[in-house]
């Protein structure tokens, strides 16, 4: 909402700067957003008359004029503006003026000079000149009335503001000048001077027949016919200046007019051009498939939800929110029908939103518009009309009609003092409050403690009383309340021990060399369907189509990152995202922390591209692999054992992925990726990466004590020859198993693979793999032949199973 | 001089000349070794008398453990030359980089996150995390905020192609207030929880970005008041930017979740923001249409709920210019935070 602050105080004037008056209405809940000069600073401008114009002796776009600046003499200024003429009306900056800076940012100054050999005295401005608008066709010209000589500062009232403030929604009172003054005056303490109502005197006794036929959509319908009216009347120039400065473009008298008055009060009103409408009207919801063209020159198509002013043919506007194009009034309309409407707020909202537009009178109506003045409007309304278009003795002026169907009541509200105390939390008096509600105009009854309010029908924010209590803490001022530390009974939270926070998990990939990114939670579709996500969940209104569907899964964001950075020079990236990914699943109900039919676990995915190590100078560089993410992964979960089996991912190198498996339950996947989406996404190396679920990485088991053997441990180092497609988890498996199963074995301890080999000496299909076994018996010394059983059980065990021999 | 001083001499004169432990053991045994000279003095001993030879005994003695204190000395005379030019040897450009792994770091969101947890974890306040793909019922209704009701159009909603069970398109929670009803329903008052995460909003500029973070905080008990939610929310920003230099400014506005509402301003009293006042938080009384769809009884129990931007606080915090640059994942950018 904007408006100009010298309007404003013609209804409520306080004795404050204009910063405190911003400063006032931004405490009370009337967000100022921005405080604008409606000109900037310049200085001797008056208002002249140019009395002669004679063509410039040596050049030919010139003239040399003769002005009445009111100095008593006239002045001889050169001037090239086109529209310059005898008789006209001018702003004329003297000699010594100071105009706003020209485009050079140079201040500019008015002196005294030839200008091509002529004398000049001063200087004939435009708007743009003076910066009141773009406008550079030619001279600012002004109203024949304009007293020469005045300074043009005050004959233009620019020693004025652009006040605009952001209105919450609850506050649809005050979208006028007159619900700001009101606010103004409640909380400033001085009078409010609203502007006054007369009837305009009947003239004859026309009306227009009007049915209300859904008083579920039209509580109220004041209107009134008006015949012999000039549409092309000029609109005054203080009407079109209050306009402008409430950032409305002037159109014509009988627009202007109407929305003068719904800036001025804050009520939309609606003007037919009666010449057009068909019959009576019917204010009804709108029938099924009924279209309509509006004003703005859009055709809707209609349905039962819409409300619709309409005539014996068709739907002649949507109520509440815009007219139609069919019975605008033009500049040659002379007849019109003025209608001033109460629209019950819950069936115009929505409304315009539906069909993506907004317009004033929607935002107005949907918040609530006051129900009790539309009569009074319509007069004010009909005053200026017939002030501004009316020709004498021919406009004839028709009585109001006006219908009530149903309106809003107003129950009583009750307010507790000691509510309001408690609520707030500073001691307050019935003596305060009633003070504060005298102030804002809420009439009450008042009985002890308790006060009974019905709220003015101007305001629809007065239901509870919590909305009272709000009203009390606005004027009392938030600032007087005070910063109080609460008390409160002390409780040790914390979390559980084998829980840890997702943090600590963060600051354990951070020191893994890996850096946290935050993507967006929405990608494109087809690198979700790359990286697996089938039937994703889509998005109604994307804000652009790569930001489409929920991701399923956090890798792919990762790729993009990679690519992001290798665009900007960098060979080496690791990153890792910890963040919520989004499937359909018919398996989730609704619950306390979830939605039905969607599962939102937490994944931590974290991928690495380029050398394994950071550039440096002890290291010999080489390319991050498989491994060295294992080991991170590994890290990350430890002490927990992972197992990881091979298989298939869409976006990983089908010899390159695993997934992972934690005490048997699948945690996540663990890859390079594929080689077909490297290059197509031009990715010079292959990128490794896992992601896993979050919650697995936040258990860590409580740790449980064992002795410690006092008895020495016997190591031994078993060389396996196998065929290369034996894997050594299903080796590790078969030992621990015979470990098991055979008490010959039940001194094993630990496996570690210490060595792969593959090539020179042995068969082409052939590895050695070479583990270190530990054997410990916690009573006694382990004797060589016990251990010699053991091991030939599990060599034997390796062989039966796998068709591994020892190697010599 | 006597022989065996001379004797002495000559050993000194010997032990320093050997260059190293070998020659010196050599020399060694010139004059204690078994056929050594002073060795051979000792022998001879023997045909003394027995005051002469405690006498002479003696005067040998003397002259021997002479010489083995010269060897001593120049035993560890060479062992500190052998161990100095060992070091000299191993000595190593200590200015060359230290070798191996890097360190990463996290996102100076989740920086903030953390520390605002930490913040409300020192007053008591549980942490809660919910879900995004919120249904309307919780995002909007739970929260009095109607369908079509304007105050909806304050937050534009993503919607997704999902129903849930009456039938209404599943959202992309606009806030992190759900939090407040999802957790007051699972736990009885006294109520203190904060509760951070992802948010959306249809929305994409400079200064607006559709996916953010917020962190909710709801404080529910018999007499939790407005003045108690400026003392909370005063003492956090004082904490959060470390210090005490600081104006915080309760402006009136309007949530349909929270009545009275406000809007938190704040403004440092140094630095390039100095006496601007920036808007850090919605705030207010929890409305008592909320309390009652979190299943209390708002004549009994009463509080605050406040929201707060982590990208806004990220930003004045660190004097971070573009919101666009937390998701960009530029890591020239995000190494800055480490």
């Amino acid at each position: 909402m904007q408006f100009s602050e010298n309007w404003l105080r013609t209804m409520a004037d306080p004795k404050l700067t204009s910063d405190e008056l911003s400063h006032l209405l931004t405490m009370a809940g009337l967000e100022v957003e921005e405080v604008e000069p409606v000109a900037p600073p310049f200085n001797n401008v008056v208002v002249a008359q140019v009395m002669q114009v004679d063509k410039h002796p040596n050049a030919d776009r010139l003239n040399v004029c003769q002005v009445d600046a009111g100095t008593g003499t006239l002045l001889n200024i050169v001037c090239g503006a086109p529209n310059v003429r005898a008789g006209l009306k001018v702003a004329c900056a003297m000699a010594g003026a100071k105009l706003p800076p020209g485009d050079d940012g140079k201040p500019f100054e008015i002196k005294v000079g030839k200008l091509r050999g002529v004398e000049s005295q001063g200087m004939l401005c435009s708007a743009r000149e003076l910066k009141l608008s773009e406008e550079n066709a030619g001279l600012l010209e002004l109203p024949e009335d304009a007293p020469v000589g005045r300074n043009f500062r005050d004959y233009y009232q620019l020693n004025d503001l652009k006040f605009t403030i952001k209105l919450t929604p609850n506050r649809a009172d005050c979208l006028s000048v007159l619900g700001v003054a009101r606010e103004v005056a409640a909380l400033a303490g001085v009078p409010l001077a609203a502007p006054a109502f007369k009837p305009v005197a009947v003239n004859h006794d026309e009306t227009l027949p009007v049915k209300i036929s859904a008083p579920d959509l039209c509580g109220r319908f004041s209107g009134r016919v008006i015949r012999g009216l000039n549409a092309r009347a000029e609109t005054p120039q203080w009407m079109k200046q209050r306009l402008e400065r409430s950032g409305q473009r002037p159109i014509s008298a009988l627009v202007d007019i109407s929305n003068y008055v719904m800036l001025e009060l804050g009520r939309p009103t609606h003007v037919f051009d009666l010449d057009k409408i068909h019959g009576g009207l019917d204010v009804r919801w709108a029938k099924q498939g009924e279209t309509l063209k509006l004003l703005n020159g859009n055709t809707v198509e209609l349905d039962g939800w819409v409300g619709v002013i309409a005539d014996g043919k068709e739907a002649e506007a949507m109520a509440g929110i815009m007219g139609g194009d069919a019975t605008a009034v033009s500049l040659e309309t002379t007849n019109i029908y003025l209608e001033a409407a109460f629209w019950w707020p819950n069936a115009i909202q929505g409304r315009a939103r539906r069909y993506n537009f907004s317009t004033d009178a929607a935002h107005r109506f949907e918040r609530g518009v006051d129900f009790a003045t539309t009569v009074d409007h319509i007069e004010r309304i009909t005053a200026l009309i017939v002030e501004i278009c009316g020709v004498p003795g021919q406009t004839r002026v028709g009585p109001v009609d006006d219908q009530v169907t149903s309106l809003p009541q107003r129950e009583p509200v009750r307010l507790r003092v000691s509510r309001a105390a408690k609520i707030i939390g500073i001691p307050v008096t019935a003596e305060q409050v009633a003070d504060i509600f005298t102030r804002l105009g809420l009439p009450f009854v008042q009985d002890g403690e308790q006060f009974s309010v019905t709220a003015p029908s101007y305001r629809f924010d007065i239901e509870i009383e919590e909305d009272l209590i709000e009203e009390i803490a606005r004027v009392h001022g938030f600032d007087n309340i005070p910063a109080l530390p609460p008390v409160a009974a002390n409780q040790i939270r914390i979390a559980p021990e084998n829980q840890r926070s997702l943090f600590t998990v963060r600051r354990q990939l951070a020191d893994l060399d890996y850096q946290e990114v935050v993507n967006y939670s929405f990608i494109d579709e087809a690198s979700e369907s790359d990286f697996g996500g089938k039937d994703p969940i889509r998005l109604l209104n994307p804000i652009a189509s790569q930001m489409s569907v929920m991701r399923s899964q956090l890798l792919s964001g990762l790729i993009a990152n990679v690519r992001y950075n290798l665009n900007r020079k960098a060979t080496r990236v690791r990153v890792f995202e910890v963040g919520a990914v989004f499937r359909k699943d018919g398996q989730v109900g609704d619950g306390p922390l979830s939605v039905a039919g969607v599962a939102q676990p937490k994944r931590v995915a974290a991928l690495a591209y380029g050398p394994v190590a950071g550039e440096q100078w002890g290291l010999t560089t080489r390319p991050v692999d498989f491994f060295d993410l294992k080991a991170d992964l590994e890290a990350l979960l430890a002490p927990a054992g992972l197992r990881f089996e091979a298989a298939a991912h869409p976006a990983l190198h089908p010899g390159r992925s695993a997934k992972v498996l934690l005490d048997g339950r699948d945690i996540g996947v663990i890859g390079e990726l594929h080689p077909r989406l490297q290059q197509q996404l031009d990715l010079p190396l292959a990128p490794v990466m896992f992601e896993v679920d979050a919650q697995a990485l936040q258990q860590r088991a409580v740790p449980v004590f064992r002795d410690i053997a006092k008895f020495p441990a016997v190591v031994r180092d078993l060389a396996l020859l196998v065929d290369q497609s034996v894997s050594v988890q299903s080796l590790i498996d078969t030992l621990q198993s015979e470990a098991q199963a055979n008490a010959a074995c039940r001194f094993m301890q630990h496996i570690v693979l210490f060595d792969e080999y593959r090539g020179k000496g042995l068969a082409e299909d052939q590895k050695s793999l070479a583990f270190r076994i530990t054997m410990q018996d916690t009573q006694a010394t382990l004797q060589d032949d016990a251990v010699e059983a053991a091991i030939a059980a599990l060599v034997e065990a390796v062989q039966k199973n796998h068709g591994a021999t020892l190697r010599h | 001089m006597s022989s065996l001083e001379q004797l002495v001499v000559a050993a000194e004169a010997d032990f320093a000349a050997a260059p190293d432990p070998a020659a010196l053991e050599n020399a060694k045994a010139k004059y204690l070794g078994k056929t050594g000279q002073i060795t051979e003095q000792m022998k001879g001993l023997g045909k003394l008398d027995p005051d002469a030879r405690r006498a002479q005994g003696a005067v040998i003695n003397q002259a021997k453990e002479k010489i083995e204190a010269l060897l001593n000395a120049r035993r560890s005379a060479l062992s500190d030359a052998q161990m100095l030019a060992r070091l000299n040897a191993e000595a190593i450009d200590v200015t060359l980089p230290g070798r191996g792994r890097g360190f990463g770091g996290i996102h100076p969101v989740m920086r903030t996150w953390e520390r605002i947890e930490a913040i409300f974890g020192s007053i008591g306040f549980d942490v809660a995390d919910g879900p995004e793909i919120e249904t309307d019922w919780t995002n909007f209704s739970a929260l009095n905020s109607p369908e079509n009701h304007p105050a909806r159009s304050m937050q534009d909603t993503f919607y997704t192609d999902g129903k849930d069970s009456t039938g209404k398109p599943l959202l992309l929670r606009t806030h992190t207030s759900p939090m407040q009803v999802r957790y007051a329903k699972m736990h009885e008052p006294p109520i203190r929880v904060i509760a951070p995460g992802r948010t959306y909003r249809v929305d994409s500029d400079a200064t607006h970005s559709p996916m953010f973070h917020q962190v909710e905080g709801l404080w529910i008990d018999t007499d939790i008041s407005f003045a108690d939610l400026k003392g909370v929310y005063l003492n956090f920003v004082k904490a959060f930017f470390e210090t005490d230099d600081l104006q915080v400014r309760f402006r009136p506005s309007y949530f349909p979740f929270t009545e009275p509402s406000a809007e938190i301003d704040i403004a440092f009293g140094t630095g390039p923001l100095k006496g601007r006042w920036l808007e850090v938080s919605g705030a207010g009384q929890v409305h008592p249409t909320v309390l009652r769809n979190m299943g209390l009884d708002p004549e009994q129990f009463i509080g605050f709920a406040f929201g707060s931007g982590l990208e806004r606080l990220t930003m004045l915090r660190y004097g971070i210019s573009d919101l666009r640059l937390f998701y960009e994942g530029d890591l020239r950018f995000l190494k800055q935070f480490n």
